[in-house]
């Protein structure tokens, strides 16, 4: 009988959560539609003038049928211009959705930038993601932020030779190249992303390349037109070892030739500590400690971020059986009111049953989410 | 390639075997046959006579003797004489095909140019008051009878409003010529074509939006977003190339059935061919030509399903049939 | 909160969120809401219509009204007495009277019973056959595959209408009593159409068979037909739903085809196809649309309830259609 009145409300639950959904969905979508936005409306200044991209208080959420997914949830990070941002976290952290929410690209109308900033330091002046609209989006996309996706294998549209999807992306934004020298342009960079044979490539379909080479693709596709932030969201995730190596290399010699900033969404740590200069590990839509890869690898506060260290393999060191973190990440429909890690972690005291802990300095470039750090 | 293409006619003829094994002992079990339709009411009809006429038309042959018969003569490249035109069936099917051709061929267009874009339009705003409006019409579309939209239209516009003729190919006692029986023609064409069309659309017009909804959630169509290309450019260039990869194999396979005609809108506006023909010859037991015609029917499908196969194989960049 | 605490996404079952996603479908509900009206209209209409579906009504001399029923003391075969048929609308006729004299009304109550039953019998002939045939083909594979296959061929092949003719007149040359026929057009009707469905499960099950959980269920060492009921039936039920649905609509044209033309449900019987029938009657076609817009109309409502429903279920089906 338990189960009938569970039945019952759940039933209840649900037709609530689909009523509120539709209310709030309607209105984000409706300010979407909204045509002529006038620029004054989304400029702003950018609080450190030397950062290309400030995430300030950000808030993405997805409206399902099961309730409200806060899949990013009050995120505050800076990328410096010129340096790599490493995003750590276990699956299903709002990873990707960050980087989406940066592109616009968050798909609607369940998924909604809700709250917050996103100020990117445009050379004609810096501007609120959130609050430009697409048609002017559209322009940033590809051209001055540009992003590579997780699975190359799905990423080209497969009715369309290589050399064409690239020329495009080049047609649509540098009106400096002639039309003639298009081709030229894009035979030089997949050149640059390491393509030997650009030419036979320039004409081949998606499916007739290796993962390795697609995701080459996908990078010589982003780099075509000279973008001032790369975000590459696991690029190296579906790829095999041998061929992980290489695309970072490539990464990496890459940013220094077109001087790019690059926020780099993975995994994997020992990638991380390869290639970032600052580090952000994220946890169940929060920040749950930044700073530099020397402040989190060498002294890592969180006790998430201790655990993820731990859990990764090192060589030269014997151990019965490598570390996990016990549990899983709380769902995201129903997040509690104490700190989301309390259930995890391993080094609880009385104040992890209190409110979310907030995110605090402990050192000059260090800041750390937990109770642990508190003063007084 | 081509050995599949070989081996799929091997497998079809048969099917047509088969077919038309079916179809004969199916006639000749049943009790219409032309000679009982012909002489039947002449009271000068004697039983020698009867006998005589089934005689010639090989209808005192056992069914499986018949069978053979019709058999051998197909192998020998003739479907033999209908009993009713007294011409032989091939050529009965090839100068009626046409006109069954010209009643199928512009609602074939039609439906092409209106479905399409009405699938595109509801998906690219899926569950918008346009989609639901659109959505509705095309169901409507495919829940008509063709009977009863025949006869709607007919009441419009040939009693009501009395622009169209009700049915025949061409006014009856006025002799045009040239351009002006092409035109005439046309006009009698113009009902039977709103009919195919309007029951045709609902169809290609959901397979559309269904295709599209898919490829719109693809993860190409995120990077053609990512790379900055406007809307219009990502759902009209990159999503609908790849919804055309399906449609097109479909639209391609509908083209022999161009010619298979249709029974009940051919009857109805009295249009003079395979289909109609087919339905008097079947009412009066004239077998050679029902034989012939349902066989020209199957090969026809059997045409259709192979094009649409080898199209898949040439559109898709990705498919290689083996 | 306690509402707060029930963990939405383990009480929820995946059916409850089909049917949520259902319902969400606006031209769904109306479907459903067209099919429960056509229902009762059919099926408990009969029973409060005061007239039957064979009555015929006639006027005397005086212009008074009685039926084959209900005599009133008259004698319909008396002189000056006239079959009262293709009467307007009236308040006795609420659609009027056809050309026999019967009223249409209640006809197309007995009408949609037909149809409808029909529809629902020749669907679940077809499934049946379809799903044992295409089921023995997908699993068995081989030879046996490889003879359902090439009947399926066969059976998409045979022109359908050209055999329905056929077969009335073999019908008809075997004195079948009229009462009979309709059970054999049922039949013939079921076994046109199975090959679709046979190809759609035999796809399926091929797909299916590919795929990493099927492999999970044969070496963990799950009985066969447990392996069929438990894993392959439930991947193939919503299309089998959705094609079911869509098919009853699919079947009611057919049937009203057929019947239109006169080899389907036999006079007396009332059939909406047969009813619409009277139009080749280019007089009735301009004179008395009562006659045929009614029954043409609850054809075109009737299948356009059923196609809404498929068409939505299909959507409510497809975790990938989420909104």
């Amino acid at each position: 009988m338990v189960n009938k009145t569970v039945q019952a409300e759940a039933k209840k639950r649900m037709k609530e959560i689909a009523k509120s959904n539709k209310a709030i969905i309607k209105k984000f979508e409706k300010e979407k539609k909204r045509k002529n936005v006038s620029q004054i409306e989304y400029q702003t200044d950018m609080h450190n003038p030397n950062n290309i991209l400030e995430i300030d208080n950000l808030h993405t959420y997805f409206y399902t049928d099961m309730g409200v997914v806060k899949s990013v949830n009050g995120v505050t990070l800076e990328i410096p211009q010129g340096k790599t941002v490493a995003l750590v976290g276990e699956s299903g952290c709002g990873k990707s959705v960050t980087s989406l929410s940066i592109m616009k690209l968050v798909s609607g109308p369940s998924g909604q930038i809700t709250n917050g900033q996103i100020r990117y330091n445009r050379p004609s002046g810096p501007i609120d993601i959130v609050k430009t609209p697409i048609s002017q989006m559209q322009h940033i996309r590809g051209n001055e932020i540009s992003m590579i996706f997780q699975e190359p294998m799905t990423s080209l549209n497969p009715v369309f030779r290589i050399g064409a999807q690239i020329d495009e992306a080049i047609m649509l934004h540098r009106p400096d190249v002639k039309k003639a020298d298009v081709k030229k342009q894009t035979i030089k960079m997949l050149e640059l992303v390491g393509i030997a044979r650009a030419e036979g490539i320039y004409k081949s379909f998606p499916h007739e390349l290796s993962g390795g080479m697609r995701q080459r693709v996908m990078i010589a596709m982003s780099l075509c037109c000279n973008p001032r932030l790369i975000i590459a969201d696991e690029p190296t995730t579906a790829l095999d070892v041998t061929i992980q190596a290489q695309v970072l290399e490539l990464l990496r010699d890459l940013k220094t030739k077109i001087d790019a900033s690059i926020l780099l969404i993975t995994h994997d740590l020992g990638v991380v500590a390869e290639m970032a200069d600052f580090v952000v590990v994220m946890y169940a839509g929060k920040i749950a400690e930044q700073g530099t890869v020397h402040d989190v690898f060498l002294n890592p506060k969180h006790p998430y971020t201790m655990g993820l260290i731990k859990s990764k393999p090192v060589v030269n060191q014997e151990v019965d059986r490598l570390y996990s973190i016990p549990g899983q990440v709380p769902n995201p429909v129903h997040l509690p009111n104490h700190c989301f890690f309390k259930d995890r972690c391993d080094k609880c005291i009385g104040a992890c049953s209190g409110d979310v802990p907030k995110l605090r300095q402990v050192d000059y470039s260090h800041k750390v989410a937990c109770h642990l750090y508190e003063e007084d | 390639m081509w050995q599949y293409v070989v081996r799929r006619i091997f497998v079809g003829f048969w099917v047509l075997i088969g077919v038309s094994m079916i179809v004969y002992s199916l006639i000749r079990t049943a009790p219409v046959d032309y000679v009982s339709t012909i002489t039947s009411g002449n009271p000068e009809v004697t039983q020698e006579m009867i006998d005589n006429l089934n005689e010639l038309y090989g209808l005192n042959d056992s069914i499986p003797e018949g069978y053979a018969k019709w058999f051998k003569g197909v192998a020998q490249g003739d479907l033999g004489t209908s009993f009713v035109e007294q011409k032989p069936v091939a050529e009965v099917i090839s100068s009626k095909m046409w006109y069954s051709f010209w009643m199928s061929f512009p609602a074939y267009i039609l439906q092409i140019l209106i479905a399409i874009p009405l699938g595109v339009i509801s998906a690219t705003k899926k569950y918008s008051k346009t989609d639901y409006a659109v959505t509705t019409v095309a169901l409507m579309g495919m829940s008509l009878p063709s009977f009863f939209f025949a006869a709607i239209l007919q009441r419009i516009f040939s009693q009501w409003l009395g622009i169209l003729p009700l049915s025949g190919m061409k006014t009856a006692r006025v002799d045009y010529e040239g351009f002006a029986l092409i035109l005439d023609m046309a006009k009698h064409f113009v009902l039977p074509v709103m009919v195919l069309t309007v029951l045709g659309i609902g169809g290609l017009m959901r397979y559309c939006r269904t295709n599209m909804l898919e490829v719109l959630n693809e993860d190409y169509i995120r990077t053609a977003r990512a790379k900055g290309l406007s809307e219009h450019k990502v759902v009209y260039k990159h999503a609908f190339r790849n919804t055309l990869i399906p449609i097109v194999t479909i639209l391609g396979g509908m083209i022999p059935g161009l010619f298979a005609g249709a029974m009940i809108t051919e009857g109805i506006f009295g249009i003079d061919g395979v289909g109609y023909t087919a339905l008097n010859a079947l009412r009066s037991g004239d077998i050679p030509y029902i034989m012939g015609s349902t066989m020209f029917m199957a090969t026809l499908t059997l045409i259709g399903t192979l094009i649409s196969d080898i199209l898949y194989g040439v559109v898709d960049p990705r498919v290689r049939l083996k | 909160m306690a509402q707060e605490n029930i963990n939405l996404e383990k009480v929820v079952t995946p059916g409850q969120l089909v049917t949520k996603r259902f319902l969400r479908n606006k031209l769904a509900i109306v479907g459903v809401g067209i099919l429960i009206a056509m229902f009762i209209f059919s099926f408990l209409g009969p029973l409060i219509s005061p007239y039957g579906e064979y009555t015929i009504f006639y006027h005397t001399i005086d212009g008074v009204e009685f039926s084959t029923e209900n005599l009133q003391g008259n004698n319909p075969a008396e002189i000056g007495v006239t079959i009262a048929n293709k009467q307007s609308p009236s308040s006795l006729h609420w659609f009027g009277t056809d050309k026999d004299g019967r009223d249409i009304f209640t006809r197309l109550m007995y009408g949609g019973r037909i149809s409808l039953t029909i529809g629902f019998v020749v669907v679940l002939f077809q499934l049946g056959l379809g799903v044992t045939l295409g089921g023995i083909a997908g699993y068995f594979g081989g030879k046996i595959d490889n003879l359902i296959m090439r009947m399926v061929d066969i059976m998409y092949c045979l022109p359908a209408l050209p055999i329905m003719l056929i077969i009335s007149s073999l019908l008809l040359a075997y004195d079948v009593p009229q009462d009979q026929k309709i059970y054999w057009l049922t039949l013939v009707m079921g076994i046109m159409g199975w090959a679709g469905v046979a190809r759609l499960v035999r796809g399926q099950i091929l797909s299916l068979r590919e795929q990493e959980f099927m492999v999970a269920t044969e070496a963990t060492g799950i009985h066969p037909s447990r392996r069929i009921l438990k894993h392959l039936v439930p991947n193939v039920m919503p299309q089998l739903i959705v094609v079911a649905t869509m098919g009853m609509g699919g079947v009611i044209l057919t049937e009203a085809a057929y019947s239109y033309l006169g080899i389907g449900v036999p006079f007396p019987y009332a059939s909406w196809g047969n009813m619409v029938n009277v139009v080749k009657d280019p007089i009735i076609l301009r004179e008395y649309i009562f006659m045929w817009l009614p029954p043409g109309v609850f054809i075109l409502t009737t299948v356009l309830g059923f196609n809404f429903v498929g068409d939505g279920l299909r959507d409510a089906f497809d975790p990938k259609m989420k909104r």
